[in-house]
């Protein structure tokens, strides 16, 4: 690796990642076929309605597994400090493309999505099996199944707008694709949006 | 493409306007209890005309048999027994589909043409257009509709739709040995109803009325109750039926909202970039910053 490299995922982190990732984007369309009449020639990403409506929720499944997988890869990451909430109070200065806070792995910012996303995959998940025919939802009472759909539609939302922010800083924040494409950020990333990051993993200051 | 005689009303999962031009009379189907002797004619008639066979059940105590709805089974009538005054009544009512003004499953139903409602009333189910989501059990609020375990596809009463459209009336109506099940424009069978229920209170039922629930916007199968004051009598027909608040919510205001929440998302991060611009890592690293 080059000397300005550092190694921010390893490729089973990443393979871990693109496939939490294709599994939500088919999801999503389809999920949205489901919600949006407009939309519903969506549920062409699996072929026929009949069968979008078949394949949605073992996709799920492996979403959830892949997701569990980085859960406990991440979590430990994830635990909001006091520069957390100085960065969160200063959103607006981060906006602007100003840091804020000894920032370490992950910012504040970050760790909100990271736990933003495990409650949605959780309600997901949970009201997701509620309401999947013909296996499980049976033996739930209907006024339980209506409760679930309705959630499930909620938190799947939540979860869309979620990753288009993720997608788009992402995007914003130069450099940082390639952390999950290829694994490596440079030094001037790292010091610059992860101060106290880079001082862990190079011990340079 | 439904007869001329079927135009359709409502749409599962389409926005836009039917044919808005012909305008046939609403029919109903009216119920009266009160002359009904539960011997199932009504069953056997519906089973026959549609061909669907519903397996042999087993005597589980009771005179329900089947004991549920089912694909197989549109209708089924439900016996109880209710004491008064030192007197047993037993209140007999032939469920299935009530063909409601407003309907759950209707609204419920994700897929574009799976559920329509004709202009005359009748709510179908077109199994060719269903994926079997089963968001229409949800939806209602009878309990009505079950999905077949063969095709994952739901079924129901469809009123005969297919009697109707050529002038004939449901074969349960056309097989009632009793006269218990009548038939014919929604204005009319609220007369037949109202002289049933003059008689009825004559004969002491102080509380006979009509179960053409308002919740719904009205039904297309309507009873004539002896106690309309408590429909719950009667295998627990709900006395105050509606849509549920939560299936309404979540497919009423959850999509306008949905809808703004994602566009913000999407705009958000557009219209930020566009004017703040790309956060780069000091200009001495630009080039090896790429991504």
């Amino acid at each position: 690796m080059k000397d300005n490299l550092i190694q921010r995922y390893s490729a089973a982190e990443r393979i871990n990642h693109w496939i939490v990732a294709v599994c939500f984007v088919l999801l999503a369309i389809s999920g949205l076929a489901f919600f949006y009449p407009a939309f519903f020639w969506l549920t062409g990403v699996f072929g026929t309605p009949q069968l979008a409506r078949i394949v949605h929720p073992f996709v799920g499944v492996v979403m959830f597994l892949a997701f569990g997988r980085q859960f406990f890869r991440y979590w430990h990451h994830n635990i909001l400090n006091g520069e957390d909430i100085k960065w969160m109070k200063a959103v607006g200065t981060v906006l602007k493309g100003g840091e804020v806070g000894d920032i370490g792995r992950y910012n504040g910012g970050q760790k909100a999505m990271f736990w933003v996303m495990c409650a949605c995959m959780a309600t997901l998940l949970a009201t997701g099996v509620i309401a999947w025919r013909p296996y499980f939802a049976e033996n739930f009472p209907i006024p339980v199944i209506r409760v679930a759909l309705l959630l499930h539609a909620a938190s799947a939302v939540a979860l869309i707008a979620s990753i288009i922010i993720h997608v788009y800083a992402a995007l914003w924040v130069q450099g940082t694709i390639r952390a999950m494409v290829e694994g490596v950020v440079t030094h001037a990333w790292a010091k610059k949006h992860h101060p106290r990051w880079f001082r862990e993993v190079t011990g340079k200051k | 493409m439904a007869l001329q005689s079927l135009d359709i009303q409502r749409r599962s999962a389409t926005p836009t306007a039917t044919p808005q031009v012909r305008g046939p009379a609403e029919v109903a189907k009216l119920i009266d209890v009160s002359v009904c002797t539960g011997c199932k004619a009504c069953q056997v008639a519906c089973s026959e005309w549609n061909d669907i066979r519903a397996d042999v059940g087993t005597c589980v105590g009771v005179y329900d048999n089947p004991i549920d709805l089912s694909a197989q089974a549109w209708t089924v009538m439900r016996f109880s027994e209710h004491e008064e005054n030192g007197r047993l009544q037993w209140l007999i009512r032939k469920d299935g589909c009530m063909h409601c003004s407003d309907p759950g499953c209707l609204k419920a139903c994700p897929s574009p043409g799976a559920i329509v409602q004709f202009k005359n009333g009748i709510v179908d189910f077109h199994q060719e257009n269903c994926i079997g989501c089963g968001y229409c059990v949800s939806g209602c609020p009878f309990n009505i509709p079950r999905i077949n375990k063969e095709d994952n596809k739901a079924y129901k009463c469809s009123l005969c739709s297919d009697r109707v459209a050529v002038g004939q009336e449901p074969s349960c109506v056309k097989t009632c040995p009793t006269g218990a099940i009548q038939f014919g424009t929604k204005e009319d069978m609220k007369h037949v109803a109202e002289d049933r229920i003059t008689d009825l209170k004559r004969r002491g039922f102080a509380n006979a009325g009509l179960y053409d629930p308002e919740g719904v916007g009205g039904t297309h199968v309507m009873y004539v109750l002896h106690h309309a004051d408590r429909p719950e009598l009667y295998h627990g027909l709900p006395a105050n039926p509606a849509i549920s608040a939560t299936v309404k919510l979540w497919k009423g205001l959850l999509k306008p909202l949905a809808t703004v929440g994602i566009a913000a998302a999407g705009l958000f991060g557009f219209f930020h970039y566009i004017t703040v611009g790309p956060n780069r890592p000091d200009e001495d690293h630009h080039e090896e910053t790429r991504s």
